[in-house]
């Protein structure tokens, strides 16, 4: 069951001295593109992480709501969860192939190699570089299989922290026709960037944290870049 | 630009089907046993594509053979008693080395992030892990043990295929605890020093063990090597136990 | 509470070390083989008693913080773990010395001093952890204070077994404890009493000392985000 809602209540994370969000409440619904700005060290890749279940908050709940229901953070769960990250999350020795068939098996996907070469064929990966290994790829090459690995099991919570980085301006405007098809799907898409151009016109929410403190939410279907932009200095900076 | 219109109209495409249809395609969830056969197939792939950590390992182990039994030699002949000690010394540094690197891997694109990510249940990522490791170890011991032999002129007959059993169930032991310390030390930041500083102390039992069972193989005394290699067995079945309850609360930040 | 144990158990252990010593070197009557050699023993023994407890609340208030990552079991984790380490470098050092006197050996590779020598060992990988490990060690730490009290009875049962194959063992318990005079029976007692209790008095000191710094900690970084303080 694909999540509906999630609920971000009152989040603080600290790792040792050093405070990395402090009381942040987001609230994600299905069908929004969410856009996390805020400088850098703001916290908004340790909000990612909490997101995915694997960074623990030190205070606050996040509430992952399915249907009407709330459900549990376990095994199941995170079935619902794609993450695109600042790694690759892929091994560099092995193929695009191989690493979208083997995470395609941890997700129990059926036939992994069909979905495999469905989803390169999405993020326009083309050809021999299937067969070669990840180390031999470009920064681009890269991130475009880090989203088809994000996809594999076609999930409902998709959290992107800084797609855009190493893509062209085809590959990014492929990403972004990309994020309006999984919000037209009905899934819950957080985007951390900096490029605010790429990002504007499928924004629904914009979120902007500051040293760890949530210091602006505006929700808008669509924003102009001159909009984003303006809402982004004015509360970032 | 598509963007466009799916971003003013929600309907969705023609090309796309409803999410409910698509969900079908999915089997409820990967077994523990499939996961973990993937875990350990994918990190024995990666190394045969390599086989950067099984060739330093063994070479490393082969050189502290070699050193080893040139201190312990007398009368141009190096000393048997010393043979236990030289073997699992060689085996326990070289798998440290491995390891360490064997996590690194892990690292480099944060795929050890993926893996806890992945709906696939955590202690199965643990025993693929810990399968790997085991394999690389055993495979170290298979070039130690004959090193040994041959420097050491030692005769053991049949019995080399009990000390091979003992041999492998060191290498499951040391796996088994290794895996559940390079995982939890891949955040932190002086892993490389403290790898060993957790782990040797929890391994003195597996390696007095096993060091006594092969001494006892050495003098003949099979009754007693048999006896060590119970205990072995009862080390590694109590460190399976610990490392499957404690893994999970051990790994998530 | 603290208010009132503190100097309460400060008090038990003055007047207790005090006493022991009294009863050490005026009650007691010499011992049959070992003669003076032997008055080492009632500080030695309890020093032991002290440490595997320490070791076992560290392991225990690990597993607890493990579980459901309470910040007051890790503050009890932690100086129990220190505290291990003081009382092992303590009783390895006392036993040494009765080693040498007893066997003629600073060092014998025994039962108990194995087991106890891994013992300590591993307390100090605890406290390397805890002091080099940066953000995120806690979690290792525990982790190893864990698996260090389960390997407790593994170390145990290895070298007894390795003792047992080669037929030896003598650790000076067996010459001493079994002769005990009444007078040395309640010297010894009281000397557990009075270790117990300087046990009781450095875990509550230690403990608190380490929340506190922990707290404070906390109310200056609550203080920094707030603007209050200056950086």
């Amino acid at each position: 069951m694909p999540l509906s809602r999630v609920a971000v209540q009152k989040v603080g994370k600290r790792f040792g001295q050093h405070r990395a969000l402090v009381g942040v409440d987001v609230e994600l619904a299905a069908g929004e593109v969410c856009a996390l700005l805020g400088p850098n060290g703001a916290g908004k890749s340790t909000l990612v992480g909490i997101l995915s279940t694997l960074v623990r908050p030190s205070s606050g709940d996040v509430t992952y709501v399915e249907g009407d229901a709330a459900r549990r953070a376990d095994d199941r769960l995170r079935r619902e969860i794609g993450l695109l990250a600042h790694a690759s999350l892929c091994y560099g020795e092995l193929t695009a192939v191989e690493n979208l068939v083997f995470f395609a098996g941890l997700y129990g996907v059926a036939e992994p190699q069909a979905r495999a070469h469905a989803l390169l064929d999405q993020v326009g990966l083309d050809g021999k570089a299937r067969e070669r290994t990840v180390r031999t790829y470009s920064r681009g090459m890269v991130q475009r299989l880090a989203l088809a690995r994000a996809l594999v099991a076609d999930p409902s919570l998709l959290l992107l922290d800084e797609p855009f980085t190493g893509l062209d301006r085809g590959g990014a405007l492929a990403l972004g026709q990309r994020l309006g098809q999984a919000r037209a799907d009905g899934a819950i898409v957080v985007v951390v960037t900096h490029d605010l151009e790429a990002i504007a016109e499928v924004t629904d929410h914009v979120v902007i944290l500051r040293r760890g403190q949530l210091v602006h939410v505006e929700k808008k279907r669509g924003f102009t870049y001159a909009e984003l932009r303006d809402v982004y200095h004015r509360h970032a900076d | 630009m598509p963007i466009d219109g799916l971003s003013e109209n929600l309907t969705m495409p023609a090309s796309c089907p409803p999410r409910a249809q698509r969900r079908t395609t999915m089997v409820v969830g990967p077994s523990f046993l499939r996961t973990a056969g993937a875990v350990a197939a994918k990190d024995l792939r990666v190394e045969l594509r390599s086989r950067e950590v099984v060739y330093t390992m063994t070479f490393f182990a082969a050189v502290i053979v070699v050193v080893f039994s040139f201190a312990f030699v007398k009368d141009q002949k190096a000393l048997i008693e010393a043979v236990p000690g030289v073997a699992w010394a060689a085996v326990v540094f070289a798998g440290t080395i491995g390891l360490g690197r064997a996590f690194d891997r892990e690292r480099e694109g944060d795929t050890m992030r993926a893996l806890l990510l992945s709906p696939a249940p955590r202690l199965a990522v643990f025993a693929g892990k810990t399968v790997a490791i085991t394999a690389l170890v055993i495979a170290v011991e298979a070039v130690v043990l004959p090193l040994c032999l041959l420097f050491f002129n030692v005769d053991l007959g049949a019995a080399v295929l009990h000390l091979a059993l003992i041999l492998a169930l060191g290498a499951l032991g040391f796996s088994v605890v290794g895996t559940v310390f390079a995982a939890m030390l891949l955040r932190v930041r002086s892993r490389d020093v403290l790898l060993p500083v957790v782990l040797y102390p929890i391994l003195v039992p597996m390696i007095m063990a096993g060091t006594k069972a092969t001494g006892a193989l050495l003098a003949g005394a099979t009754g007693d090597a048999w006896f060590w290699t119970q205990f072995l067995a009862a080390y590694d079945a109590v460190f399976v136990i610990v490392s499957l309850w404690t893994f999970e609360a051990l790994v998530i930040e | 509470m603290k208010r009132f144990l503190v100097p309460l158990f400060a008090l038990a252990t003055a007047a207790g070390l005090a006493g022991t010593l009294y009863m050490i070197f005026y009650v007691t009557p010499l011992e049959k083989t070992l003669f003076f050699n032997q008055k080492i023993f009632y500080w030695h023994v309890p020093n032991w008693f002290v440490l595997f407890t320490t070791v076992f609340v560290c392991g225990v208030a690990s597993a607890g913080y493990l579980k459901n990552r309470n910040p007051k079991w890790d503050d009890v984790a932690r100086a129990a773990g220190e505290l291990a380490v003081l009382f092992g470098a303590i009783g390895l050092v006392t036993g040494s010395i009765w080693g040498k006197a007893a066997w003629g050996h600073w060092w014998k590779w025994e039962l108990r001093l194995t087991t106890s020598l891994i013992l300590w060992l591993t307390m100090v990988g605890y406290v390397l952890v805890r002091r080099f490990g940066g953000a995120g060690s806690e979690r290792l730490a525990a982790g190893l204070a864990v698996f260090g009290v389960v390997n407790v009875p593994l170390v145990y049962f290895a070298v007894k077994l390795a003792d047992a194959l080669q037929q030896e063992s003598a650790h000076p318990k067996a010459q001493v404890v079994s002769a005990l005079t009444s007078s040395m029976k309640t010297t010894f007692q009281l000397s557990i009493l009075t270790f117990f209790a300087f046990y009781a008095l450095l875990m509550l000191v230690r403990t608190s000392a380490i929340r506190d710094e922990r707290r404070l900690r906390d109310l200056r970084e609550r203080g920094l985000d707030a603007g209050i303080l200056e950086p």
